[in-house]
This record gives structure tokens, sequence and C-alpha cells, in this order.
């Protein structure tokens, strides 16, 4: 390097902590998110929803819908039938009802939908609309499901004999069973990870803007998968693939709830085709929360096979999914029960297997990946409250048992025994760095001082790895797509540049940090890249953003581009200079001379050369495109620690400290990483003392609005203390990235549950299922037994 | 608010009884016709055009849609436009000047104060109404404050940093 190479950080390169350029518009309240956009002739959707969980439709009357002044269509499940659209394809083989026509099957279905000059009329009109309904048994849980007897709820499918979706398995049985049969000690235990819904602030809807004159349909719609999506309305509405654009505007919060395609996007398109009218649907909050992308729900059976001196023998777990009335999550299609398997990955134990069955229930469509890497959030939960009972069982300490089972750092790469390859990792490290930021020893020893006094206090631990950036393509596919990303870019003759990418951010800060990867690998300054993403006619094929992909595919995909891009500037810079391509070096910015390292050129000046002085033969312009696969997930490591004191008399729990420990490779942007750990830890305190929607017996969803779905604010949430001393590079990312923005809300939980669980340890308690209510806790103390958060079952009081 | 309907030779939808009402928005008076039901949000977004005024739960629990009305922070999806007949109203595209922007804009661009941004503007109104009050709040005054606004991004504890940040430099310019 030669002193003429740029300063990375000043530039806004990779480790900067530059400021997030979309924050310009949205600070002056000059975003644009779906609702803000309108679109002359624009008309008003509205759905009308089930009162009921599980009803068969004797009929519906529109009469006195159609008669309002102002209602321009109202649509039936009949109408859509007549067209094909009744039903549509999800996003995992399965069919979902867009507008009920037999029956319907859980509270809050799309019935109906009228089309008016005004939200307003389009609202009056849906209370104007009779539907008589019959109501069915109800079925809310696995349990009940696979009960003899049980009414069939997808009576509509044939080959549909009951009510399950899949039964999977992998791992090693009878490897295992062998284990169980050497184990000293064998723990148990039995959880549930309450049904919860990711629910960004800003609901989900669409406007379809067809035009009779182009032939064109135009979609906007609060999307994180833009591109799957128009593949989607290719199949479903049967138009041409290249006739339909879809624009993914800003997107006011994702968390998965925006990936599944829902039926108001469909029944929006339609209503614009038929009435040649742009057709804005905007869900209200109740809408999106009773039918919209639900996620966990799952009951687990956990055992683990151990020696006496703490030594995993042997993992064995089965698991029960609810997937509601439809199965209409997008897992990848090898993975039925998405990356549950991912549990125990980093802990090396030699034997595993795990068995799962999804089952339909009358509940909206759930098992979406709530800010996780597909279920790897229960995943995770599961194995760190199995490894809090584990060694409590052995009368082990936590962090010692975690540290003799940890994979080590001379294992890597390291193949699970669900067959998972894990790339790279310091665990160990991880936890000395939290258990010395936390106070350990002397938290311990407090601890045991405020016990004489009557005070509970409690810390516990989560440590866990997660697998990120799905594909490879050889194992990842959703409807046979493989998971793959994209990114072009294209370098103005100027030097400035626009990067498009298969992404779709939603608050991650993709404008700001991919502009950063350009600077780290060409030398032009952030400042000079401009991100654009979320148009499906301007961006290259991508699958979108979910499941932590975007940094370890997309994120890839960019650093892939930049250096097609500095190859072929190489040879415009050889040109120049008049030397032989060999003879050039690189530094940021800049190609020189290797004998003359003074006399070079700069990228910008290559970029002008491209337009306007290349060599004969040389293709004009500086643009390349890359698809980059993925040879292999990431798999960030994180420790999470809180202490909490417990009030005995009340069952109210208070966070003391949290700590986190992230080790996600390589920080493109600090203080965007820092944002997202918070956010995660943030959903995880949520998920551990408050978030859960249940439901009764009836199947009505118990939690239709913000004020039953209990979400923390500023007043609950605890601060956190953060730490990035360590960083192991992901061994196989251009970039060393592997991704953050789930890992806090994945491993998080677990550690609020064992912080109280420990707090009461004198009371014989293993378990108390989440949310950690104080009314739960309370009752665990009290009653000194374990309470679970199983739903209601009718007749049990 | 001009709509056109079919003529079906029925009631013609303009018996809706409207209602005249007079108000001030962001510096500027303005006269509206609205339906006596329409929502003060609703009249701001759709009527004025303003579109930084958000709107997340419709029931007045997430605080999206909060903006200032005679200087009291309200959630604008549970007040009538009628309500606001005679009123000043403030909203998040009144908080800028003519060339710079609000210490509470600076604050959550420079503390990381947002990420969607959905929540970002009824946050700063909320946040506003607070320093207008209490020029010097501690960090629990903060999430008091807050806590009517619901965030699902950050984790609160950098829009914390950017009210305290603001109260800052409105403390300093104050002083200067």
């Amino acid at each position: 390097m030669t002193t003429h190479a740029l300063d990375e950080l000043k530039i806004g390169g990779l480790g900067a902590s530059r400021k997030r350029v979309e924050d310009d518009r949205f600070i002056r309240g000059k975003g644009t998110y779906l609702d803000d956009i309108a679109l002359p002739g624009m008309l008003h959707m509205e759905i009308l929803r089930s009162p009921l969980a599980h009803a068969r439709i004797a009929s519906i009357d529109t009469s006195k819908a159609w008669d309002i002044p102002g209602v321009r269509l109202v649509l039936t499940g009949e109408m859509m039938a007549t067209r094909n659209l009744a039903w549509m394809p999800t996003l995992s083989y399965d069919t979902q009802a867009v507008l009920a026509t037999d029956k319907v099957r859980f509270q809050g279905q799309e019935v109906a939908c009228v089309i008016a000059d005004d939200p307003y009329i389009a609202k009056d009109a849906c209370e104007a609309i009779e539907v008589e309904y019959e109501p069915l048994p109800v079925i809310v849980n696995p349990q009940q499901a696979v009960a003899p007897g049980a009414p069939v709820i997808r009576d509509d499918k044939e080959n549909q004999p009951d009510n399950v979706i899949f039964r999977w398995e992998v791992g090693d049985k009878e490897g295992t069973d062998r284990a169980f049969e050497r184990a000293d000690v064998i723990s148990r235990l039995r959880l549930h990870y309450p049904r919860s819904h990711p629910s960004p602030i800003e609901c989900c809807g669409s406007i379809a803007d067809f035009s009779r004159a182009t032939g064109k349909l135009t979609v906007y719609m609060t999307t994180q998968a833009p591109h799957i999506i128009r593949a989607a309305v290719a199949l479903v509405a049967e138009l041409p693939e290249h006739m339909i654009r879809i624009i993914s505007p800003d997107i006011g919060g994702g968390f998965g709830n925006k990936v599944p395609v829902y039926p108001g996007y469909v029944c929006s398109i339609l209503a614009s085709i038929l009435l040649e009218r742009p057709v804005k649907w905007i869900e209200d909050k109740t809408g999106n929360l009773i039918s919209t992308g639900f996620a966990r729900d799952i009951y687990l059976d956990g055992e683990m096979a151990l020696r006496k001196d703490g030594k995993i023998l042997a993992v064995r777990m089965h698991a029960d999914s609810d997937h509601g009335a439809f199965y209409s999550d997008a897992q990848p299609s090898k993975f039925k029960i998405g990356l549950l398997h991912s549990t125990f990955a980093c802990y090396d134990v030699p034997v595993a297997h795990l068995t799962a069955t999804g089952t339909y229930s009358n509940k909206a469509p759930g098992g979406v990946a709530y800010r996780c890497s597909f279920r790897v959030t229960e995943a995770m939960f599961f194995q760190e409250r199995m490894v809090a009972a584990a060694a409590a069982d052995l009368g082990m300490d936590p962090a010692e048992f975690r540290r003799i089972n940890f994979v080590r750092d001379d294992q890597f790469p390291h193949r699970t025994p669900f067959g998972f390859l894990l790339d790279s990792g310091q665990y160990a490290k991880c936890l000395d760095v939290g258990l010395k930021a936390i106070g350990y020893e002397e938290f311990r020893r407090e601890q045991a001082e405020a016990r004489k006094r009557g005070r509970l206090l409690g810390l516990g631990i989560s440590t866990m790895t997660e697998p990120l950036g799905a594909g490879n393509s050889r194992e990842f596919d959703i409807l046979g797509i493989k998971m793959f990303d994209s990114a072009e870019l294209k370098v103005h003759m100027t030097g400035k540049a626009i990067l498009r990418t298969g992404a779709r951010t939603q608050g991650q800060g993709h404008e700001t940090t991919w502009a950063q990867i350009v600077a780290h690998e060409l030398g032009i300054p952030a400042d000079d890249v401009v991100v654009e993403e979320g148009d499906t006619d301007t961006a290259p094929f991508g699958m979108g953003t979910y499941a932590s992909r975007s940094t370890p595919v997309a994120g890839a995909a960019v650093a892939m581009a930049a250096r097609k891009v500095r190859a072929k500037a190489r040879r415009l810079a050889a040109h120049l200079l008049e030397v032989s391509e060999e003879d050039i070096e690189w530094e940021l910015g800049r190609f020189y001379v290797r004998s003359a390292p003074d006399r070079g050129v700069t990228i910008t000046e290559c970029a002008m050369a491209a337009y306007s002085n290349m060599p004969d033969g040389m293709e004009p312009g500086l643009e390349a495109t890359a698809f980059y696969d993925p040879p292999n997930l990431t798999w960030p490591f994180a420790v999470y620690l809180v202490t909490v004191e417990v009030d005995p008399e009340t069952g109210v729990w208070d966070v003391l400290n949290m700590v986190a420990v992230d080790d996600c490779g390589v920080r493109i942007n600090p203080m965007i990483v820092e944002g997202q750990i918070m956010g995660g830890l943030t959903e995880a305190y949520a998920m551990a003392s408050m978030q859960f929607i249940t439901f009764d017996a009836d199947g009505n969803c118990v939690g239709a609005n913000y004020m039953d779905y209990l979400l923390p604010t500023a007043w609950e949430t605890p601060g956190y203390e953060l730490h990035s001393e360590v960083v192991t590079p992901s061994p196989h990312h251009p970039i060393g990235a592997k991704g953050i923005g789930e890992c806090a809300a994945v491993g998080g939980p677990a550690a609020f549950v064992n912080a109280v669980i420990d707090a009461i340890a004198g009371t014989g308690v293993r378990n108390i299922d989440m949310p950690l209510l104080p009314d739960r806790v309370w009752e665990a103390i009290t009653h000194r037994r374990d309470v679970s958060g199983a739903p209601p079952v009718r007749g049990d009081g | 608010m001009t709509m056109v309907y079919e003529d079906r030779g029925d009631q013609a939808p303009g018996d809706v009884p409207l209602r005249r009402i007079r108000f001030t928005i962001n510096g500027q008076k303005k006269i509206a016709e609205v339906e006596p039901r329409l929502l003060l949000a609703h009249l701001i977004r759709r009527g004025v055009g303003l579109t930084g005024t958000h709107m997340g739960c419709d029931t007045t629990s997430c605080g999206a849609c909060t903006v200032l009305v005679d200087g009291t922070a309200v959630k604008s999806c549970t007040m009538l436009a009628v309500q606001a007949d005679g009123r000043e109203i403030t909203t998040v595209e009144g908080l800028a000047g003519p060339s710079e922007l609000h210490p509470l804009q600076e604050g959550f661009r420079a503390e990381h104060g947002l990420q969607c941004g959905f929540c970002t503007p009824g946050m700063m109104m909320a946040a506003k109404a607070l320093l207008d009050a209490n020029p010097d709040p501690t960090e629990e005054d903060v999430r008091w404050a807050l806590s009517g606004n619901l965030c699902r991004c950050t984790g609160y504890q950098n829009i914390v940093k950017s009210v305290l940040w603001a109260a800052g430099k409105l403390r300093s310019q104050a002083a200067g």
C-alpha cells in the first residue's frame, strides 16, 4: 500500500458507524410507506372477516352492500371461484382460501370484500353484508387435532383424512436410543413456545393498479420478498410475469409478517383488473393480528442423556407444531419444520434424534419465521431451557456445564448430529467475556446472601449459535426456487454509482450498509453510492429479506459485483498507465504500477475511461451483476446473561442487568449492528415477559388489539450492555460477515426465563411457560409447581 | 375533499351532513368540510395531504399518529376532525424550520433512534411535548413520556438517547 490509499473509515467503508442515509426522509415524515401512496382514481378495499373459528357458510347476502352509494364491487368466494381464484397456493405446497366458499376455518378468515370510493364507505358496506354460519366443532391445539374423531379441518383437500400436515424426522434414532441406555442421568423437560405475532407497527396492504391499455399490472405491496410475490402472482393470477411489477415501498417493519402471500393482495389485484382502477387495501390492526403470519406455537418433549461429569451423550426431541388452518409459512421445502434441527448446534453432541409433527387447527395460519431463520428461535429456546434444566439436574454450575460441552475452537468446521456444518466460532471466549461483564462470581455470592433474607435473585444464561443466510441452493429452495441472492452495480462515468439488490430493507439500513461494502471494495465513498431495492422492474432477481439472509447472501452479492467491477477497472487502469495488467497493484481507491507506486489512477479515473477512453476491443461501461449462491450457512454466536429479582409476594420480576456478547463476524456498520441487537433483545424480553396471543376453547383470538396483545414500551424495557470484543469472521463470506438482525430475538428469551427459574430455584419448579406473567410466577412460587401455558380446552374449567 | 359518485338515482351521498371546520396546521390556516365521523388522522393524511403522521393501530395504543393539538400530544386516530375546529395542530412536517432540522430530528439521526421509521414521527411529537414542558428531563422522565408510543425495531434505548441529545442541544441553544 502506498500513501495514496484512501482512509476506509473516512469514506464510510467497513467498520464505519456511518449515519443512516434513509433517516433523512424518515425524520422529516417524508418516507413513502404504502398508505402514503395515492394514485389517480384510486378506490379503497375493505375485508369482511369471519367472527367464528370453524363454521359452514350457509349463505352470503351482499345486496345491502351493493346498495350503498359509492360501492363499486363486492367480492365473495363464489365470485372468486368463477375465476379460479377462491383458493391460492401457499409458499409451502399447501392451498389457502382467498375468500371462503365452503366454510371458515379460523376467526378472522376473509369472507368477502368491498371496493368503494372511500374507505369509510367500504367499511360501512362490509357491515351491511349478511352471512349465515353453521358452527362446527373447533380445534385449537395439536393435542385436539390428532385426537380420535377430531373433525377434519381441511376437508377441501383430497387425501387429507386427518389434521396432520407432516411428520418429519432427522438424526440417528438407534444411535440416540443406545446412548440413552448408557446415560447416568436423563434430564427431561416439556415446553411450550406460545403463539406470537411479529406485529410490525405498520400493517399489511397493497395497491393494485392494472392498466388495460398496456396490459401491465403494478402492485405496491408491503412485502419483504417482492420477486417471490411476482412469481406467486404470475402463478395465481395466471398473468405473464414480465407484465407484473411489484413495488415494495418503505416498509414499517416486517419481522417475518410480510413474507407470506395474503388474500387481501389477491383480492385487490382482481378488483383492479375487473374495475380497471387502482385499488388500495390497508389492513387494520385487528385484521393484522388475527389473520396474518403468526409464529411459534410448538410443544416440545425434550430429553438429554448425560454423563455424571456433565458431558452430553445424546439429545432426543419431539415437537408438535400448530400451523393453523393453512400451512402457509415459507419454509425451505426440504425442512418441514424450518431449521428446528439447528438445535444444540453449539454443543458437541455425539448423537441426536428429532421428530416433528405439524397439524392444522382452527387458528390463523402460523409458523412464520418471526425475526428468525426458519424456526431457529424455537430451536434455541428449547436448547437453552433444556441445558439449564440439565445443569440443575446434575447439580452443576450452568456456565461450567455449557463450557465443557461447547464445540471447541479447534473443532471447526464442525458437523452437527443433524448434519449442519458450523463455519467458525470462539464460544468459550464469548462466555468468558459475558461472565466477567455480568460479574458472575460476585452475583452468585450476592444471590446467596439475598436468599437468606428472603429476596429472590436469579441469573440466566443463554448461549447459542444459529444458521443464517439460506441457501446454499443445494439444500434450500422455496417452491423449487433456489435460495440465492443478487446485486447489480453500475458505476457512472464520474465515479458515482447506483446499486440494486434482490433484498428489501425494512429498517435494517441497507441503503447505508450496502454502500459501505462498495466503498470497501472499490474505494468509492459510500456517500457516492445510491442504493435501490424493492422494485421488480429494476432490481435483479432475489429471494428477499428475512431469516437474516441480507448480509450473508445479498451483502455477499454486493461484494462480488463490486469485485467484478474492480476486475474490469484493473484492465482500464493498465490501459491508462500503459503497462500490462500483471504489473498493476490495488489499494483502496487506486491502481498503481508495482515498480513505480507513484504512478497510478483512481477508480474515478477508471470509471471515466470506461465511457471515454477504453482500449480497442473492450466493451464500454463499468457495471456488473452478481448472483451469489452461498457455499454454506453463516453461524454467529451469542451469549446473553440476565439478572433479575422476583417478588415472591406478587410474582413480578424486574431485570437488574443484561449483558449481550455477540460475535457476528465482521461488522459493516457497528452502530447499526448494535441497533439490531437492542431491538432483538427487546423482542426477547417481550416474549419472555408479556407478548403472546392465545385463543379460547372456541377459537376466539384473545389479543386482537394492542390493549390485549401486550408489547413492551420504553417504560418496561430494560437497558442493555453490549459487547463486541470477540470477532470471528466467517471463513466463506466475502467480507467475513455473518448476520445479526435476529440473534438477540432468537437467543434472548431463554436467558430471561432461565433467570426467573434460577431465582425460584428453592421451590423445585423446573418450568414456567412463557410469557412469565406475574400470575404464573406467583402460582409457581406459591404452589411449588410447574406452570404450563398450554391453551385451554373445553371442559377444563 | 370532493367525492364524485355514480348517479344511481338514489340518495345522494352528499346528504351525509358535512361540517365546516377551521384549523391551523403547521402555521397554515385551513378550512375543511368534513363528515362528523372523520378522524383527525385522516383529515391530516388524506385531507391536508401530510402523510408523515402514520396510523399503526387505530386504537390509541401505538402512538404512531401522535400530533400536537394546541401544544398537547394527542393520538390523532382517536380524535375527530370536528374536535380540531379552531385548534392549532403541529405534525412532524412542522418540526423543521425552513433551513434546519429540529434538534429532535437531529438527535434521532445522531443516536440511531430509528430503524424502519414508522413510529418515528409519533415518537418525535410525543418527545416535543415533553421537552416543551420539561427542558431538562431525566432518562426516567423520557421513558415515561414515551410510554404511550410503541416501537418494534429499536428497543427504545437509542430513542431515549435521541431525546436526551435533543434536550441538551435545545438547552444550549437557549443558553446561547
